[in-house]
């Protein structure tokens, strides 16, 4: 579902240029729970990006479906994301002006669904994370882990066919975490692609297959032991 | 841009921003608004009411809605009586007041001039014959009496003095001018009319910040019309006050249409104004426009870095917005309506300001300039083309913030990168 191949991710600082991402080849398959661990500075979240279509590679082809993003407009690209692609971020990312349910409608009403359904698929969403209670609350009247959950319901709330999540559960405690990951495998129980970055090897083996990088490179990868 | 899509989202966004920023900055935007409206409106407002108000004065207190004066080529309105007839008979015709007026000499202190080589106490001035009771109901002539009183109906030997005939009211000795010393109630003064020589008591002083009622003297028309030898009735100006709603224009067009225009000229109170009069309140009006102007940038300015400041603290969330899909041009539409929305909520403030209380003030309460009653001018046309260049400006100044921020690269946004 998605192939990646000859990947390079080069930043420039002045004179100095830092290659983070170096010639990877990967495969995902439709469906897969990934988790890309690797310690600090390893390019993880670098390689998300890419994936997740909010950066451009320097070099190299990513191909979604069929589809190769290296030459979507930028037009094409925001069109896809908001149709295709689900984002959790470790800081969670919600419109502070916006409530739990506004939230999450907002991408829906984006995709020009009416405001009556966009509400109530939102709601819908927000069920499913258990908050049904938070859905006119400011996301400063929440907590870290219910906010997250709104994060969640936000980016499933369109049925993506693929969800990306950036160190979803850093921000959290114990509990939240597990409250977190454990609607991560209902969602991969239901057959949604999962691609999640973490750098807890507890929440790693959560998933189905754990990709490990060093200095840009993939290093490893292996089936989790809950596979 | 302008896809009704983008349209619902950026509205849905603005609203929300509006509803849930903090009220005190929402609160002083709008406050920033209503100042540059009122600048906008009332600096050229004031700066034309000003000679607004000295044109609205002479028009109450000398010419009325319509003048009828003598042509350049005579002395006096040839069959003034009839003419005053064919006034009276239009129906828009409120009041009128018919003057004789005559140059004259006005000396004072010869009672006590013992030396005859002395300089005499001489001024040079236009006296006007009048109905006082006539004059009164039309200009309200008696309001401007200061010392004295006014005149009555058979005043004979009586005249009201201008002030600016009297030394002690002129607050520059003017070389070139002179004026009558130690005069005042009760003191007798001679009058000079080609070879008629009549003392006169004066009787009040009159003080106008209209010079036709500051430089002038006035007497009862009967004595003046005897001095002058007028006995064939024949005045020198009819002034005509029209019913409230009636257009001197009109009244003007009918006479002439009636023949007035062959034995005098008919002129409404705007046609008599001197061109440099004109000059000078469109030269006002420009001069209020270029200050305005000033305070059009100095908004534009304030809005662009109030939007700025905003969209750059928010620079995280602009990119979240774009990073989950949300058109880039939708969140640059938001900030636009935010500008409208203040530059409205500040023009409708500053229109209720405006009309409902700062222009009947001073209108009640005018400005007190020491040539004129300052009014404060602002047709609606006028206002509502400058709440369209505000609304225009402000666009503009919300505009290119945004879009500065909204075109960063979408992952910098988000991760604060520069």
């Amino acid at each position: 579902m998605i192939e990646v191949k000859n990947l390079y991710k080069t930043f420039k600082n002045g004179q100095v240029e830092t290659t983070v991402l170096k010639d990877i080849d990967f495969k995902i398959e439709e469906g897969e729970f990934i988790a890309i661990m690797g310690r600090s500075g390893a390019g993880k979240s670098t390689f998300m990006y890419q994936l997740s279509l909010l950066d451009e590679p320097t070099r190299g082809q990513i191909t979604i479906d069929g589809i190769r993003t290296d030459t979507m407009s930028n037009e094409a690209k925001t069109l896809f994301r908001l149709s295709r692609l689900g984002y959790v971020f470790q800081d969670y990312a919600l419109i502070p002006e916006l409530t739990a349910a506004e939230n999450v409608a907002l991408p829906l009403l984006m995709q020009g669904m009416p405001t009556k359904k966009a509400f109530e698929t939102a709601k819908k969403a927000l069920n499913t994370v258990g908050l049904k209670d938070h859905m006119n609350q400011l996301p400063s009247q929440l907590s870290g882990g219910e906010q997250q959950r709104v994060s969640i319901s936000r980016a499933i709330a369109h049925n993506p066919d693929i969800l990306f999540a950036d160190e979803p559960t850093a921000n959290l405690d114990n509990e939240s975490s597990r409250t977190i990951m454990g609607i991560f495998k209902e969602l991969h129980k239901q057959g949604q692609t999962i691609i999640m970055v973490t750098h807890e090897p507890e929440y790693g083996e959560m998933a189905e297959k754990i990709v490990t990088l060093d200095d840009g490179q993939i290093v490893k990868v292996k089936k989790s032991a809950s596979a | 841009m302008f896809s009704p899509l983008n349209f619902r989202i950026a509205f849905f966004l603005a609203v929300r921003q509006l509803r849930r920023s903090s009220k005190w900055t929402n609160s002083l935007i709008i406050f920033v608004m209503i100042l540059t409206f009122l600048n906008l409106v009332i600096v050229s407002g004031i700066l034309v009411g000003l000679i607004q108000g000295a044109i609205e004065a002479v028009r109450e207190q000398y010419t009325s809605d319509v003048i009828v004066s003598n042509l350049n080529t005579e002395t006096y309105i040839e069959y003034s009586p009839d003419i005053i007839r064919t006034i009276e008979s239009l129906p828009q015709v409120d009041a009128l007041s018919a003057r004789y007026v005559s140059g004259s000499t006005l000396e004072a202190n010869y009672k006590s001039r013992t030396d005859p080589n002395e300089k005499p106490n001489t001024a040079g001035a236009q006296i006007a014959g009048i109905d006082p009771v006539a004059e009164d109901e039309l200009t309200g002539l008696s309001r401007w009496v200061i010392e004295g009183e006014y005149l009555q109906p058979g005043d004979y030997d009586q005249i009201l003095l201008g002030s600016y005939l009297i030394k002690k009211y002129i607050p520059v000795d003017n070389p070139g001018f002179s004026a009558l010393d130690d005069v005042g109630p009760g003191s007798k003064i001679r009058i000079k009319i080609g070879d008629v020589e009549r003392e006169v008591t004066v009787k009040g002083i009159l003080k106008s910040k209209v010079d036709e009622v500051s430089f002038k003297a006035y007497m009862v028309d009967s004595q003046l019309r005897g001095m002058i030898g007028r006995n064939d009735f024949n005045v020198d100006e009819i002034a005509i006050r029209l019913k409230p709603g009636s257009d001197p224009v009109v009244v003007r067009d009918t006479l002439l249409r009636n023949g007035v225009g062959t034995y005098a000229k008919v002129q409404t109170s705007a046609d008599a104004q001197p061109k440099f009069i004109k000059d000078i309140r469109d030269t006002f009006a420009l001069l209020g426009n270029m200050i305005s102007s000033i305070g059009l940038v100095v908004a534009s300015i304030t809005i662009f870095i109030v939007i700025f400041i905003n969209a750059l603290t928010r620079r995280k969330f602009i990119g979240i917005l774009k990073g989950i899909g949300i058109n880039g041009q939708a969140i640059e539409l938001s900030y636009v309506m935010q500008s409208i929305f203040y530059a409205c909520i500040g023009s409708a403030v500053g229109l209720v300001l405006l009309y409902a209380f700062l222009q009947p003030f001073i209108a009640a309460h005018p400005i007190n300039f020491p040539f004129s009653d300052g009014i404060l001018v602002a047709p609606l046309s006028g206002t509502m083309l400058r709440i369209s260049l505000l609304v225009f400006a402000t666009i503009i100044a919300g505009y290119i913030p945004a879009r500065m921020i909204v075109r960063k690269n979408t992952l910098d946004s988000i991760l604060g990168r520069k």
